[in-house]
């Protein structure tokens, strides 16, 4: 009789694998997934199919190199992940091969370079983002306008998407416009009445659109939050963050900063907060950790999205946070049980 | 009955609870097994000691193994049977090991021993109740199996404020305490609430997870029935509530703190199961010989709990619960989150097994294969210990240990809630298991690097404090000289005769020289200690003993030089008695030999103490001894102070002679302690307290030996009048240098038996031989011409001038040898060390040959005056025999060293060495032979002192000398048998204490013949020194609190240093921590005693300086 010889504890949850965190973390952002594809076209779609079989491709070319098992590790839905997050975060316009070099970078250099799953600093969806933002501005920046404002008068067929993204569309200027963050952003001199009385993307239809993408995400990761698969702590830090310096700057300036609520609905505010920022591999752990990685993330979106020269500041604010993530945990252990307090920083041979 | 406020806890999950299936059945009883099996180790702590042996016959509740130690418990035989064995059997252990187990083969009739309740629980003293409950076999029944007495008593030393018994049972499966509430809820009761009587908490609680509703409705409705004190606190089902902390936090919100227990803040917590043990013990009078396990699992057809006997194997439980052994794929002992697998199914229960999981492969199926982390946070959302379990996981994974331990990995319990939730399926508790074994491990290693260290900095402290002492003496060497020219010329004023003061000076010089060996030894011992320190463990311990045999040797040769010294004076002293006094100088003879004999027993102990450090009797008995020494050494005083009191003028010479004696006393004891110091060093030697007492010692030692040196200059003087007394004195000493020699050979001898080396060696000790044959001709020819000028005395000064002359040049010969002997060394294949070597020995040489031409300066001197001038010659010829004899020392020591080298190159020629030791063993006993002939050559030396009796005194002396000779022969093969292990029978039987008894009353008869002969032939020697006597005596009682103190210090600071030894192996070895706890408090007492006594001393000084 073969007895099996195995260290305690001999019990396991069952069924809660990385591979259903990622999964259902996948299936959350189906409702924004929804909005933007009703919204902007199907675009949205393409990307992710495209998005999906780079990355697949890319981790499982990587996984031989390095050796791996790659049928195991293609499992765990963590490349899927990646390229999701990655192509709801492009424009659904923009070019294959944009979408492609963003998904291979951020498998590639911002997860699999540094060891695959659970290695990686930075969040590898915003590594390719970024670096696509920073190399291919033009097309990075090109959002489709909502259908009753851009000239078209509609959105992109699903042909013409296919056009726009592996051929170029000659027309696609009639389609796009600006995001509401970005007209206010480049309302200049204009006060804020002015502005959103004269930008055409600061129009209500456009920024009606945006409302409900960010509500879509909202929904999914409410969702998120009763699945606990992820806490509030990040989430609610950034937005409360986001929300709190917006507040405190239209107070002050009521004629140049956006309103809160314009904050928290436009761009990807809620889409950052519940699926970006709460990355687990590149985030703080403790819950006090995630507070302030949150309030971090939310105080560098409000400070790119105000001064600095992009319209959004998600992929920057996360990236920038992901570099002080270690230290925060360093900083914000919980006091363990029968400890007074916590203990802080790595003062070795420090007691209590 | 107000209800208990519910707090919570950080964490925790809801694993699947699975405790219905083990419902089902009501409490099942199983048969008697064929055989039971008892773990002499059934819990945390000590195992017991076994109280039978195989083939007796025990019955039920019989002990079978009483505790051993602290953590300890006695075992009893839970049925009537016989003892089949006590072997090796697999135990329920994580580690899968076996261990000693007492097996019982059951009789079947369940005969009971008589039964004696502890029916007068509530009057005895709770800890004798407490001791009961230890005899009882009465242990935690919960987890580690901690021994209730200890927990009861570790409670009892804060206000107690709550005490929980735990009932929560959160495990899944598990429905043992569950069980035995409902079946024995009066039982339960009443254990608690005799428990309640020893600790007289002031709540009583019983925690219970809610999911176990017909438990505690039959606790409450049995409480209110009672109207109990005792309160039931329902917690809400989640895993871990049952854990101690969780517990006590969830029913008192408190938090215990980390690396301290329940106890520090009023908390006691007792398991169910130990309650009614507790209650079986003092109402029923059974001990723990059963217990309450579940037997579950999917692999039973019939899961149940049942009542069983400890020592029960598995297999017959399974068997009883049906297993299905083709679908057990999983046996686990203890519950799912926290039990441990089993290899084999004959495995006993013991006291702690509360589950017995057959689990099949369907039911907890083989771990998924670990992924990554995705540090997605869960298992810090399920800790109860509110730990970064992800962190944790990293730094066991990269082996950070600091890190690790930073993040507070010692308060993780191993509840196995983050392994239960982790994604990823990572074994984190294993992890974490491995990581605090990893951490513990460099402890250890820490501790060990920091004594190196610590040993390294002493050392180099050592190595400083050395050379500065180096210069200190060298300075001293430099300034005493005009000082001494001082001393002598003023005490030349004083003497009567002014031809005294050459002949005290050269006494005074001698006893300069001897000192100067001393030192010189010294120091190579410490060199040596050194070396040891060095190099690790064995070469250490072999070094130790080579230093303990040296300074035994030092002792010897400090106890001999006092001998001489009073020698030399108690005639002087006695002379004025003539021979109205010849009974207390014999008294004094043998109270010296009691003396020398309680010295050599001393060092023997020393060490055997050496060898086992750790034998408090022996240290009783070196107490003892050492007491007996100083008796012995007080009486020797005495005796040699009242013949000087008796003398004619009794206060010029008594004060000198005393205080010199009780000087010499003074170094003698302070070299002791110092010796004994030197050994505590070595065996802890990063004692910093010791080394700086070393040092104090070591200062002290020298302003004692300077004393010495300063009284004994003009004792001499005293003596000088009459030149006989010097002569013989002299005489005296020359044997006393051959017996010196002796020693030393007798050294190399033993030290060449431990280190058996080359023919390089060999050959250098042939030289010695050869050396060493040269000086005893030399001796022979000394002795020759001594009577000639002794009857013509103002002849005396050409021949005495050319044995001077002769003597120098036989010192330069042997300069020739020794220098040929260190070519030939060289020549031999050495390395660099043995060069430096032969560097210093040249140094030691050129001071040599300095030496003897200081020493001939006043041998010159003295030849100008005519009475003392052979005495003088006398005096050059010796010196310049000691310096070859240093010198032949010196080389020994030499090829020593080379030995020890070549020892260390050579280790595997081990056959051919032992057949050299051999050979070197016989060359040393023609060595000591031989030595004995120059004794002899000296005894002659003696006769022209006493010319009227020459010849009788001279065979006398020879007699003597062989007496003495074949002592210390019985004495070493005694000590030889006892190093070869032979017990103290077979030394008996052996024919050696016998000689040494014949020998030592040979040696009593001759000296007590000899005495009357001395004392007439110094009947001359009268001393007149008045003029000093009344200060002398002040200063004399001031030195000797002042060296009171000293020593009322040193033993404070020893007991000091003593108790903080012990306070380390406390921390060390905490399940000894009673009986060092003893060995403290009477360090302490001792310590208390010495300043006590060293501020009345302190007192008696200061008064003394005021009178003064």
């Amino acid at each position: 009789m073969g007895l099996l010889r195995i260290s305690s504890p001999h019990t396991q949850r069952g069924g809660r694998r990385t591979s259903w965190v990622m999964q259902m973390v996948i299936l959350a952002t189906v409702p924004g997934i929804i909005a933007q594809t009703w919204l902007f076209g199907w675009g949205v779609l393409i990307n992710l199919a495209i998005a999906g079989l780079t990355a697949l491709a890319c981790e499982a070319a990587i996984l031989s190199i390095r050796r791996r098992a790659v049928a195991f590790f293609l499992k765990d839905y963590s490349a899927l992940l990646t390229a999701v997050l990655l192509a709801i975060a492009l424009p659904p316009s923009v070019p294959w091969w944009v979408t492609v070099t963003a998904v291979g970078v951020g498998i590639i250099f911002g997860k699999q370079l540094y060891g695959g799953l659970g290695n990686n600093p930075f969040n590898p969806a915003m590594v390719g983002y970024a670096m696509a933002l920073v190399s291919f501005p033009v097309p990075m920046t090109q959002w489709l306008g909502a259908g009753s404002l851009v000239a078209a008068n509609e959105i992109l067929s699903f042909s013409q998407s296919i056009d726009a993204i592996f051929s170029g569309l000659p027309a696609i200027d009639s389609y796009t416009m600006a995001t509401p963050l970005d007209g206010f952003k480049h309302k200049d001199t204009l006060d804020s009445q002015a502005a959103f009385a004269s930008i055409p993307a600061l129009q209500a239809a456009s920024i009606n659109s945006w409302l409900w993408v960010n509500l879509a995400y909202l929904a999914g990761g409410i969702g998120l939050l009763w699945l606990r698969i992820i806490t509030w702590h990040t989430p609610v830090a950034l937005l409360a963050t986001l929300f709190a310096l917006a507040g405190v700057f239209h107070l002050f300036d009521m004629n140049h900063a956006a309103t809160p609520w314009f904050h928290l609905t436009t761009g990807a505010a809620m889409f950052g907060a519940f699926f970006i920022a709460t990355d687990p591999v590149s985030s703080c752990t403790s819950n006090k950790g995630k507070l302030i990685y949150g309030a971090g993330i939310g105080l560098l979106i409000y400070i790119i999205r105000t001064w600095g020269g992009y319209p959004d500041g998600v992929a920057f604010g996360v990236l920038l946070m992901n570099f002080s993530a270690p230290l925060i945990d360093y900083y914000t252990q919980p006091r363990t049980y029968g400890h007074k307090k916590a203990k802080t920083g790595l003062k070795i041979g420090e007691d209590n | 009955m107000e209800a208990v406020n519910i707090f919570s806890f950080h964490g925790g999950i809801h694993p699947p609870e699975n405790k219905a299936q083990s419902l089902q059945l009501p409490l099942g009883r199983p048969r008697l097994p064929k055989e039971l099996i008892l773990p002499l180790g059934q819990h945390i702590g000590q195992a017991s000691r076994p109280l039978v042996k195989a083939g007796d016959k025990v019955l039920k509740g019989e002990s079978i193994a009483v505790n051993n130690g602290f953590l300890s418990s006695y075992l009893h035989a839970p049925t009537s049977g016989i003892v089949t064995s006590i072997e090796s059997r697999p135990i329920a252990h994580p580690s899968g090991l076996s261990d000693i187990c007492i097996i019982i083969e059951p009789d079947n009739k369940e005969e009971w021993i008589p039964l004696s309740p502890l029916n007068n629980w509530q009057e005895e003293a709770p800890t004798d109740v407490l001791a009961y409950l230890s005899k009882m076999g009465i242990v935690g029944m919960g987890g580690a199996g901690f021994p209730t007495q200890v927990k009861l008593q570790g409670a009892q030393k804060n206000i107690l404020k709550h005490f929980i018994i735990n009932a929560a049972e959160c495990e899944p499966y598990i429905t043992a305490d569950d069980m035995l509430i409902r079946e024995k809820t009066l039982e339960l009761i009443l254990g608690i609430e005799a428990l309640q009587h020893l600790v007289q908490a002031e709540q009583v609680i019983i925690g219970i997870e809610d999911n176990k509703p017909t438990a505690i409705a039959k606790l409450n409705e049995l409480l209110s029935e009672r109207g109990s004190e005792i309160q039931v606190a329902v917690v809400p089902t989640k895993y871990p509530s049952g854990g101690e902390k969780q517990l006590i936090q969830l029913i008192t919100g408190q938090e215990v703190p980390s690396g301290q227990f329940p106890a520090d803040i009023g908390v006691l917590c007792q398991n169910v199961g130990t309650c009614v043990a507790v209650h079986n013990a003092i109402y029923l009078g059974q001990p723990l010989i059963s217990r309450f396990t579940t037997l579950t699992g999917d692999a039973l057809k019939a899961p149940q709990n049942v009542e069983v006997l400890l020592g029960t194997p598995v297999d017959h439980l399974l068997d009883y619960a049906e297993a299905n052994n083709k679908k057990l794929h999983r046996l686990v002992m203890g519950g799912p989150m926290m039990g441990f697998t089993l290899d084999s199914t004959a495995v006993p229960v013991v006291k702690t097994s509360n589950c017995i999981l057959a689990a099949t492969k369907k039911e907890l199926p083989e771990p998924d294969p670990e992924q990554a982390c995705i540090r997605c946070g869960m298992c810090e959302q399920a800790c109860p210990a509110s730990l970064l379990p992800q962190q944790l996981l990293w730094f066991s994974k990269s082996q950070e240990l600091e890190k690790a331990e930073h993040h507070n990995l010692f308060d993780c319990i191993e509840c196995g809630a983050c392994s239960y939730v982790c994604p990823s399926s990572i074994p984190l508790v294993q992890y974490y298991r491995h990581t605090k074994s990893s951490i513990r491990e460099a402890r250890e290693a820490a501790v060990k690097s920091d004594l190196a260290k610590q040993r390294f900095e002493a050392r180099k402290a050592r190595q400083e404090a050395e050379i500065a002492e180096k210069e200190a003496k060298r300075l001293a060497r430099k300034a005493p000289a005009p000082a001494k020219a001082a001393d002598t010329t003023k005490a030349a004023s004083k003497a009567a005769s002014a031809s005294a003061a050459p002949a005290a000076n050269a006494e005074a010089k001698k006893l300069k020289v001897d000192v100067a060996i001393a030192k010189t030894k010294l120091k190579k011992l410490q060199k040596q200690l050194l070396e040891a320190q060095e190099n690790e463990h064995i070469e250490d311990i072999q070094a130790l003993q080579l230093q303990v045999t040296e300074q035994e040797q030092q002792v010897k040769q400090l106890d001999e030089q006092l001998a001489k010294v009073t020698a030399a004076q108690a005639p002087a002293a006695s002379a004025s008695t003539a021979q109205s006094n010849p009974a207390v100088s014999a008294e004094l003879k043998k109270a010296k030999v009691d003396l020398a004999l309680a010295g050599v027993k001393l060092k023997k102990l020393q060490k055997q103490l050496v060898e086992s450090p750790d034998d408090t009797e022996l240290k009783d008995k070196i107490s003892s001894l050492e007491k007996e020494l100083s008796a012995a050494q007080a009486l020797v005083d005495k005796l040699s102070a009242a013949p000087a009191s008796n003398a004619q003028e009794p206060a010029a010479k008594a004060p000198v002679s005393a205080e010199l004696k009780k000087a010499k006393v003074d170094v003698a004891m302070i070299d002791v302690k110092l010796k004994k110091l030197q050994k505590q060093s070595t065996e802890s030697p990063d004692d910093q307290a010791l080394k700086d007492q070393i040092s104090g010692l070591e200062k002290d030692l020298s302003a004692a030996q300077a004393l010495v040196e300063k009284l004994s200059a003009p004792a001499p003087e005293a003596k000088a009048p009459a030149a006989k007394t010097p002569v013989s004195a002299e005489l005296k000493k020359a044997k006393v240098d051959v017996a010196m020699i002796g020693v030393k050979l007798k050294k190399l001898q033993k030290q060449l038996a431990e280190s058996p080396d080359d023919q390089a060696v060999q050959d250098q000790i042939a030289n010695l031989e050869k050396d060493l044959t040269a000086a005893q001709a030399l001796v022979e020819k000394l002795s020759a011409p001594t009577p000639e000028p002794k009857e013509s005395a103002p002849a005396a000064n050409a021949p005495s001038a050319a044995d001077l002359k002769k003597a120098k040049v036989s010192a330069a010969m042997a300069g020739v040898k020794l220098k040929k002997l260190q070519k030939q060394l060289t020549e031999t294949p050495d390395d660099q060390g043995l060069k430096e070597q032969i560097g210093k020995l040249e140094n030691e040489l050129k001071d040599a040959q300095e030496l003897v031409e200081k020493l001939s300066a006043p041998a010159v001197q003295t030849s100008t005056t005519q009475a003392t001038a052979p005495l003088a010659a006398n005096v050059g010829d010796l010196k310049k025999l000691k310096i070859d004899a240093a010198m032949a020392k010196a080389t020994v020591k030499k090829v020593e060293k080379a030995l020890k080298k070549a020892e260390e190159i050579k280790a595997p020629e081990i056959d051919i060495l032992r057949q050299q030791l051999v050979e070197a063993q016989k060359r040393a006993d023609d060595l000591e032979k031989a030595l004995a002939n120059p004794a002899e050559v000296k005894a002659e030396v003696a006769a022209p002192a006493a010319p009227s009796n020459a010849n009788e005194d001279k065979k006398r002396k020879i007699d003597l000398a062989i007496a003495k000779a074949s002592i210390k022969k019985a004495e070493k093969n005694i000590e030889l048998l006892k190093e070869q292990g032979k017990s103290e029978e077979e030394i008996n039987s052996s024919e050696w204490p016998k000689k040494l008894e014949e020998a030592q009353q040979k040696l009593d008869a001759l000296t007590s013949d000899e005495m009357p002969e001395s004392v007439q032939t110094a009947t001359q020697s009268e001393t007149k020194e008045q003029d000093k006597s009344p200060s002398d005596l002040s200063a004399l009682s001031l030195e000797e609190l002042a060296d009171k103190i000293k020593k009322q210090k040193i033993a404070a600071a020893m007991a000091k240093a003593q108790i903080n030894k012990l306070n380390k192996q406390l921390a060390n070895e905490p399940e000894s921590a009673s009986s060092i706890q003893q060995d403290i408090d009477a360090a302490r007492q001792k310590q208390a005693d010495a300043e006590a006594l060293l501020t009345q001393l302190t007192d008696a000084q200061a008064k003394a300086k005021e009178s003064q």
